[in-house]
């Protein structure tokens, strides 16, 4: 993926003859505008403008929504590195990051092993396995809260036939993995689809030469299935770490909009900063660190992967 | 000990397991369905059988105009979105893969580099100018950020899409006096169906299931898309628990029903436009 980013648009093909009507720019500068325009006014309106104005308000003291807005240079980026909820959310992202690697890859390459076998029925199992992806992020928290019910949940009633005393899933200390289970629940699938993906685009002769000079499945498991696998797990690791340190939609939804200490991330925080307390000033210091935060990841995975390629 | 003996238990094993994982992902399913059909009195006695009698009130309940309106909501705004982010995208992605210009490929990074900016960084921008020109609050400003969210991705897509297409049938059309903009309607685009269609899919759910933006832009009951809805009629019916499942599964029954239709679509949709993103 990040690889074939970097690929200009025009290399790969294109060293074939360049067609005439492609050179004669000069007489098409009318039609490219009128092609190119449409969306960069959408993309620069909202994407290019949000972001610079992102970083114009978080040197701003500007509290409320029509408030004055003063100058406060970097007062907010001080504040926020002496803030310890924001380090505490902030670590909360870390757990989920760390989580969602350590059981979300694991499982889902279990859930993707299990679909590439060849036996009767893999096709209904896939179309199963894959469903949770199918409901939004609302739908699956609130459902999930409904299970969650101390009293009349699913779970309850679950852990009652077990002999087990149900809990308040969603409260203190245990909502953390209470909704770490759900996260896992829905993106477990998704995962194992890209593996599954990986997975086919093995080469089967591999085995069979393998298989022919006596390897067992556990051997052709360790040998050949997981070392030509590592590309497309590096990729679903990337992933999860991008989409971990902006995950938003379930904690807010689950924790009824207002996330504890056990369950508050770098976005809910910067939101209820924002549009609970209308510090919009210092939320957009917080939004800055994320984009700057995300932005460095994602170039030092550019990064990496092109010294790969080079090496 | 017998090779089919081995491989029989082999078998017993993984469908054991495949059992119980499908279980965890797919009863909850079957659980909305067989509860949407009982009263929270029923409910309470007997979560886990079939309803001894289908009730049809958590239907009635979730049926109403404010529930048909949300969904509407969100046909219209998904639907608008999508068709907006599939002709600007397509006509800015052909400029890329045939068109040669001064400035072309740092336009192309700047728009593939928005795959990595985080949502929430433009939501306080994005809420002060829509207020500021009177949008917050209206559909018509939704439409704005979620089209302009989806155009790298789009863009991403059908470059490469574009680039792989042979020039030798534009070259024919040039020819044969067709302008570029007609190459580009008759030829380049009739033959995008794929690209196109995982573009539709991709962008279509994550803007149905859109809810950050639209629980900051959104106040009146009346311009709520799906997800506040279904917020919406969890916070007003939270103790009677079948309802919300019933208004959870209404409001889940139109992608569930496209995956079963078109099961490969869906799926290609969701993870090739995500693992390009």
């Amino acid at each position: 993926m990040a690889e074939r980013m970097l690929q200009r648009p025009h290399s790969g093909s294109s060293s074939v003859k360049r067609s005439d009507y492609m050179s004669k720019q000069n007489k098409h500068t009318g039609i490219i505008t009128l092609f190119v325009l449409p969306a960069l006014l959408f993309y620069g309106t909202f994407n290019v403008v949000g972001i610079v104005r992102t970083f114009i308000y978080s040197f701003m003291d500007w509290k409320g929504i029509s408030a004055n807005r003063t100058f406060a240079g970097f007062g907010n980026y001080i504040e926020l590195f002496g803030d310890s909820l924001f380090w505490n959310a902030m670590m909360n992202n870390v757990i989920l990051v760390i989580v969602s690697v350590a059981i979300q890859l694991p499982g889902a390459l279990l859930l993707a092993l299990l679909i590439n076998q060849e036996l009767k029925g893999t096709r209904f199992f896939r179309t199963v396995f894959f469903m949770p992806m199918l409901l939004s992020t609302v739908a699956t928290g609130i459902m999930w809260i409904l299970f969650y019910d101390p009293y009349f949940g699913l779970i309850a009633s679950l852990m009652q036939k077990l002999g087990l005393k149900s809990i308040a899933f969603l409260e203190g200390r245990s909502s953390m993995p209470s909704i770490l289970f759900v996260i896992c629940w829905q993106f477990i699938p998704f995962y194992m689809i890209i593996l599954k993906a990986g997975l086919t685009n093995i080469p089967t002769d591999i085995y069979e030469a393998a298989r022919i000079d006596g390897a067992n499945g556990k051997q052709c498991f360790w040998k050949i299935t997981l070392p030509l696998l590592v590309p497309t797990l590096r990729s679903a690791a990337v992933l999860q770490l991008v989409g971990s340190l902006k995950y938003f939609d379930l904690f807010y939804v689950m924790m009824g909009g207002a996330p504890n200490k056990a369950t508050e991330l770098m976005a809910t925080y910067m939101y209820k900063k924002g549009f609970t307390e209308f510090r919009m000033g210092y939320a957009s210091a917080i939004a800055a660190s994320m984009f700057i935060l995300c932005f460095a990841i994602a170039c030092m995975f550019l990064y990496i992967t092109r010294d790969k390629e080079a090496a | 000990m017998g090779v089919l003996l081995k491989r029989k238990i082999k078998n017993t094993i993984l469908y054991a397991i495949s059992i119980v994982i499908a279980l965890i992902t797919g009863f909850p399913f079957v659980f909305l369905v067989i509860n949407s059909f009982k009263g929270m009195g029923e409910y309470l006695t007997n979560i886990w059988r079939l309803p001894s009698e289908p009730f049809f009130g958590n239907y009635q309940l979730v049926l109403k105009p404010d529930f048909l309106r949300y969904f509407l909501n969100s046909v219209i705004v998904s639907g608008t979105s999508v068709f907006i982010i599939v002709v600007v995208s397509s006509m800015i992605s052909f400029t890329f893969a045939r068109l040669k210009y001064r400035g072309r490929n740092l336009l192309y990074f700047a728009i593939i580099a928005g795959m990595m900016i985080p949502v929430h960084t433009t939501l306080i921008p994005t809420f002060t100018l829509l207020s500021s020109i009177g949008l917050t609050d209206t559909l018509t400003g939704l439409v704005g950020p979620y089209v302009s969210y989806n155009i790298p991705i789009a863009v991403f897509i059908l470059t490469q899409f574009f680039r792989e297409i042979p020039k030798e049938l534009e070259e024919a059309a040039i020819i044969d006096g067709c302008g570029i903009v007609g190459t580009f309607k008759n030829i380049i685009l009739p033959l995008s169906g794929p690209a196109i269609s995982t573009i539709v899919v991709y962008t279509f759910l994550n803007i149905w299931n859109e809810f950050i933006n639209a629980n900051v832009l959104i106040n009146s009951t009346g311009k709520k898309t799906l997800p506040l809805g279904i917020r919406e009629f969890y916070g007003m019916q939270s103790v009677n628990i079948p309802a919300v499942l019933t208004a959870i599964l209404i409001g889940s029954l139109p992608v569930i029903l496209l995956y079963f239709f078109a099961q490969e679509k869906v799926v290609n949709g969701l993870t090739q436009g995500a693992v390009k993103g």
